[in-house]
């Protein structure tokens, strides 16, 4: 690892000017992923900012129909909170199942969101629930955030604040795991929403997270496993490396949406 | 150089690190702590595995400096003072979990957090979804699982002893 000067503010201000003077530094939250990056010298960052000690990028609240989670919401917080687990369940449960326990003991959700991997979970709930991104200086929607591989329409120096899910009437997710990684395969996250929208978000299985409409529309005219068990995804454009074929991911992403689905309820 | 204070197995140190020193490199280098072992360089084995607050982390993805003010207990504060080994110590020696012995400070870490939080008890299942981290190539499992399970009852006082593997 080449070496970097390291920054702790206290105020989501202060990072952002941090941020900002200097270009070539970056935030870390968990730096569960930044750190293995940074370890087989994959970006060489000049200063690191540790977001820990900001409260602003805390806490997670149920107001309404909206459930709001803050940026250092680390995984396991996630996973064994009370206003999560009675709001949005498939949230929580997805939380449980990141990676490992000492993953999820630091990794956070901003961080998992504002890096993107095409293979993380997250994204999947974020676009699958249409929940609304909340930076320092704007809002975006789930459906403008996620741009490309590890791309997204955070810029250089703008910090992910909170995630405000809306609360669904259903949502469930459903992966298969690469066994040596536990990192996604492909998965889908199904939701309808109080509105009525039905929306299915596919993670894993492209170079970025995606939703399916074939799949959503079948589900708005008939919410079962059934709807959705004779549509084939296109293999064009999916994920094709050693853990598997877009052929055999594009199998999977049928696979993974009925169980979805069934997990919903 | 940046400075980072913090308490690892009940002393206070504080040492002078670079920003991109691990915590794992100031425990090992610094503090010639050598039980925290490093298998990996995609924090995927978990022979780093240490508490920070009382939490179960990979101290080889964890900066030194986000560890300042931290209480840090590796597997050389288990132990009391007379030598007397902790229930999970003494489970992994009594099942033989062990072969080589390189993942087993790590591994031994991650159960404590494990069988802590698990007050109610633990299946075998939940065990092995417990260890997911941590990764061994001797022992094939078994016998860090039944270790796990019998160190569970005496941490929980729902044993007084690890009870004989020849049982
Ligand atoms: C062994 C292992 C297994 C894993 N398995 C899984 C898995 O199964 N599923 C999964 O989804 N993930 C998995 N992960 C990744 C893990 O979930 C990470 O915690 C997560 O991807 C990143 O969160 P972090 O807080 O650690 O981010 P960091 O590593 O701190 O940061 C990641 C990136 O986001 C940026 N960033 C961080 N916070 C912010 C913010 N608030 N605003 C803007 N930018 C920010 C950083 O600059 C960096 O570029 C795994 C990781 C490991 C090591
Ligand atoms: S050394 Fe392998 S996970 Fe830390
Ligand atoms: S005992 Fe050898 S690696 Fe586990």
């Amino acid at each position: 690892m080449y070496d970097f000067a390291y920054h702790k503010p206290g105020s989501v201000a202060d990072a952002v000017k941090l941020l900002t003077a200097d270009p070539e530094a970056r935030p870390i939250s968990g730096g569960q992923t930044l750190l293995p990056a940074l370890k087989h010298r994959l970006n060489r960052p000049t200063a690191l900012v540790d977001l820990s000690g900001i409260a602003e990028l805390k806490g997670i609240r149920k107001e309404g129909d909206t459930l709001t989670i803050g940026a250092l919401a680390r995984h396991v917080d996630v996973a064994e909170s009370a206003e999560v687990t009675s709001a949005i369940p498939a949230l929580a449960r997805m939380a449980a199942n990141i990676g490992d326990i000492q993953v999820r003991n630091r990794g956070t959700i901003g961080g998992s969101v504002a890096n993107n991997d095409p293979a993380a979970d997250y994204p999947a709930a974020v676009l699958g629930l249409g929940a609304t991104i909340v930076t320092d200086r704007r809002r975006i929607a789930a459906d403008d955030f996620f741009q490309g591989m590890f791309t997204t329409a955070l810029e250089p120096g703008e910090l992910l604040v909170a995630i405000e899910f809306p609360i669904p009437e259903k949502a469930g997710y459903a992966k298969m795991r690469n066994p040596a990684s536990r990192y996604v395969m492909t998965g889908a996250f199904v939701a309808r929403l109080r509105s009525g929208e039905v929306r299915v978000a596919i993670n894993g299985a492209g170079p970025c997270v995606f939703r399916q409409a074939e799949m959503e529309k079948a589900l708005s005219a008939n919410w079962s496993p059934e709807a959705v068990a004779n549509i084939r995804q296109s293999p064009e454009g999916l994920n094709s490396d050693i853990h598997g074929s877009a052929e055999y991911r594009a199998h999977l992403v049928t696979v993974m949406a009925k169980r979805a689905v069934a997990e919903a309820g | 150089m940046p400075q980072v204070t913090l308490t690892v197995n009940g002393k206070s140190h504080t040492v002078e690190v670079e920003g991109r020193t691990l915590l794992v490199e100031l425990l090992r280098e610094k503090l010639r702590l050598t039980g925290t072992h490093v298998g990996c360089d995609t924090s995927q084995c978990g022979a780093c595995v240490v508490h920070v607050n009382g939490e179960s982390v990979k101290s080889c993805t964890l900066l030194a400096l986000q560890a300042d003010g931290a209480q840090v207990t590796t597997i050389e504060g288990l132990a009391k003072p007379d030598g007397t080994l902790h229930p999970m110590q003494e489970a992994f020696r009594e099942y033989h979990a062990l072969q080589c012995g390189f993942c087993t400070p790590g591994m031994v870490m991650a159960a404590i957090d494990l069988v802590q939080k698990h007050p109610q008890g633990l299946s075998e299942r939940e065990i092995r979804e417990g260890l997911e981290g941590n990764l061994c190539r001797c022992t094939g499992y078994h016998n860090i699982v039944k270790a796990i399970a019998a160190a569970a009852e005496v941490m929980h006082g729902r044993r007084s002893e690890i009870a004989r593997a020849a049982e």
